[in-house]
């Protein structure tokens, strides 16, 4: 089974953000696999296990960007495209057309992508590009089985466990729960590095930057304002209930 | 021309450890260190990451990263519980070397396999009662019967020895000769005559755990003879030598964690109402502690390729050993003096590695043998 696992290297979540001249600074700033790609790439290769086949991994974004497929490899994928082209980075509507055209002559008998990416936290790239390639898509999954033609997943749906049967080609996203991910192993970060890594630019994938440019206006970046401490209430019940309405509607003006 | 910079993979050896390290051990120091016990799941872990396998070629199941990559690798484990760190570092060290630098082919085909996957652990068995610094003055005997050695006597304060397979065993076969006396052999630990000992308590290195070892009519096969006979003595301090820059990164790395948890620390910390990082005293103190560390990781660094390019490494390897322990101890003091009063309580790491730092003036030789073992070195040529 061929499975390509879409994947995107993000801020290590316990990086503060710091916003210099509009754009988020990257200025010493730890990079990750997007953790929900994480799931994607541990089921990649349990599947791969079980039924053999072979991992791809595919990613758009900077040379900084291989540190995150080179972990991935390491975990056990077998190899990785990285699409490094300035040209063809924008917003889910661009990156989604490019995983397409990167897809759309290679085998591939199942997609697994994040849930949603924790940087931008769209979620769209999944469904889209299942969408460009015109296969059936179920996201946020929990659980997955193939046996032959034959797919089942679990979803979860706020709460709720939805059971999703479907065929071959598919395209899954990946939500918390999956798995949980290996670390890399020490011989497999050795072995990493010499597993084929394909570099491409616009010109190897024949695309037209202007054709799949972002439609996406940013106005502004800004941090959410500052939250001042809550204020707790004391003394008798009833009292407190009277000074509650009395701040909500004199203070916070919102009654 | 000159290069100070790290092999790609073996950065990516190094981030890798750091994540598994940050992660899944250091959150559970404080379990190790109350339990006295490295928690199974930790180990078993740390078997599949491969990180038993430092010190073994790759043709026997291991890595083959070479004195650089250990020395890497073992940085990153420093920066956790030491006790963790020494259950791994024994073994990788002392424990499998001997097999590594002085076995035969049989003998490496037979234990380096296993001991690279973790299923095996190694241990070295050198200091008794009356050996300590006095290194060959043994009193365990082993005396040629036929096609076995009859090993008698006892060794103590043996690393890992509760939980390993294979211990390199120094004891005496020609108490006439002295130091030329003594051979080392492989002893599994399921052979006849072989007892352990009780647990030792200790002031640090918690979930590490030494023990004494009994031989007792211990009927060793002739084949595990590991080197010549008469060569153990030389042979105990190649693998010792070779453990030292190991030992030395180790330290490396938790100098490097005891500096950022101060300078961490000295920014956080209000007193006279500014941080304590403002007081040029406490500046001082990290410069000094940030400068050491630095001259630590150089040395260490070197030493390793040192060994790499296999050149002799006893005077530099003692000298690594020293300064490594040193520095980490002068280090760990001014970590508890920045830190003040909480760096007293034990419900914060800095008190571990005060206590932890204290045992590497002493243990694979006190700094006072390093130091005449560099000596001698030195007076060589005027000899």
């Amino acid at each position: 089974m061929n499975i390509i696992v879409c994947l995107k290297q993000t801020f290590d979540t316990e990086e503060k953000i710091v916003i210099e001249n509009g754009a988020i600074s990257e200025d010493g700033v730890e990079f990750i696999i997007n953790p929900y790609d994480e799931y994607a790439v541990e089921e990649a290769i349990k599947l791969r296990d079980e039924v053999g086949g072979e991992v791809t991994l595919v990613t758009v974004g900077p040379d900084r960007a291989e540190t995150a497929l080179r972990t991935a490899l390491a975990m056990g994928a077998d190899r990785a495209v990285i699409v490094n082209d300035e040209e063809l980075f924008g917003d889910q509507f661009t990156t989604a057309k490019v995983l397409a055209t990167v897809l759309k002559d290679r085998e591939y008998d199942l997609i697994i992508a994040g849930n949603m990416a924790v940087d931008n936290g769209s979620g769209q790239i999944g469904p889209r590009l299942a969408e460009e390639l015109n296969i059936p898509q179920v996201t946020t999954i929990t659980k997955i089985d193939v046996d032959g033609n034959k797919v089942t997943c679990e979803r979860d749906v706020e709460g709720d466990l939805e059971i999703i049967e479907t065929t071959l080609p598919v395209l899954v996203t990946a939500q918390q729960g999956l798995n949980e991910p290996r670390y890399p192993s020490l011989p497999g970060i050795m072995k990493a590095k010499k597993k084929p890594m394909e570099r491409l630019d616009a010109s190897d994938l024949n695309l037209d930057p202007a054709a799949v440019q972002s439609p996406t206006v940013v106005e502004e970046i800004y941090l959410p304002a500052k939250k001042d401490a809550g204020k707790i209430l004391s003394g008798d019940l009833a009292d407190q209930v009277k000074e509650l309405v009395q701040l909500l509607h004199n203070e916070a003006k919102v009654v | 021309m000159m290069n100070f910079e790290l092999p790609k993979d073996i950065q990516d050896l190094k981030l890798g450890v750091r994540d598994f390290i940050d992660n899944e051990v250091d959150p559970r120091s404080m379990e190790i260190e109350e339990t006295d016990q490295i928690p199974q799941e930790i180990i078993e872990q740390s078997k599949e990451m491969g990180l038993f396998a430092l010190s073994i070629p790759e043709e026997y199941g291991g890595l083959g990263i070479g004195m650089i990559g250990k020395v890497a690798v073992s940085e990153e484990l420093g920066r956790t519980h030491n006790g963790y760190t020494t259950v791994i570092g024994g073994h990788v060290g002392i424990g499998s070397v001997g097999i590594v630098e002085l076995g035969n082919e049989e003998q490496k085909r037979k234990y380096l396999p296993d001991m690279a996957t973790g299923e095996r652990i190694g241990a070295f068995a050198l200091t008794e009662p009356s050996a300590g610094s006095h290194a060959y003055n043994l009193k365990t005997t082993a005396v040629k019967k036929g096609d076995k050695y009859i090993l008698n006597g006892s060794k103590h304060y043996i690393t890992n020895a509760l939980i390993a397979d294979v211990f390199t065993v120094m004891a005496v076969t020609d108490p006439s000769k002295g130091p030329k006396g003594i051979t080392s052999f492989i002893v599994d630990k399921n052979t006849p005559g072989f007892v352990l000992g009780k647990k030792e308590k200790k002031m640090g290195l918690h979930g590490s755990h030494s023990a004494e070892i009994f031989f007792e009519d211990c009927e060793v096969p002739a084949e595990n003879l590991l080197g010549a006979e008469g060569q153990g003595y030389t042979n105990a301090l190649k693998i010792l030598a070779n453990g030292r820059a190991g030992m030395a990164a180790r330290n490396l790395g938790s100098c490097d964690k005891l500096l950022e948890m101060s300078l961490d620390f000295a920014h956080m910390r209000i007193q006279f109402g500014k941080p304590i990082f403002e007081q040029q005293i406490i500046q001082h103190y990290l410069a000094e502690m940030a400068m050491e560390t630095e001259a630590l990781r150089s040395m260490t660094y070197r030493v390793a390729w040192m060994v790499d390019q296999k050149m002799n490494v006893i005077k530099e390897a003692a000298m690594v050993k020293l300064l490594g322990s040193e520095t980490y101890n002068r280090v760990a003091d001014k970590a508890v003096q920045i830190h003040g009063g909480i760096g007293y309580i034990s419900e914060y790491p800095i008190e571990r590695f005060y206590r932890d730092a204290r045992i590497t003036r002493i243990y694979e030789g006190t700094s006072e043998i390093q130091k005449n073992i560099i000596a001698a070195q030195l007076h060589k040529k005027y000899a």
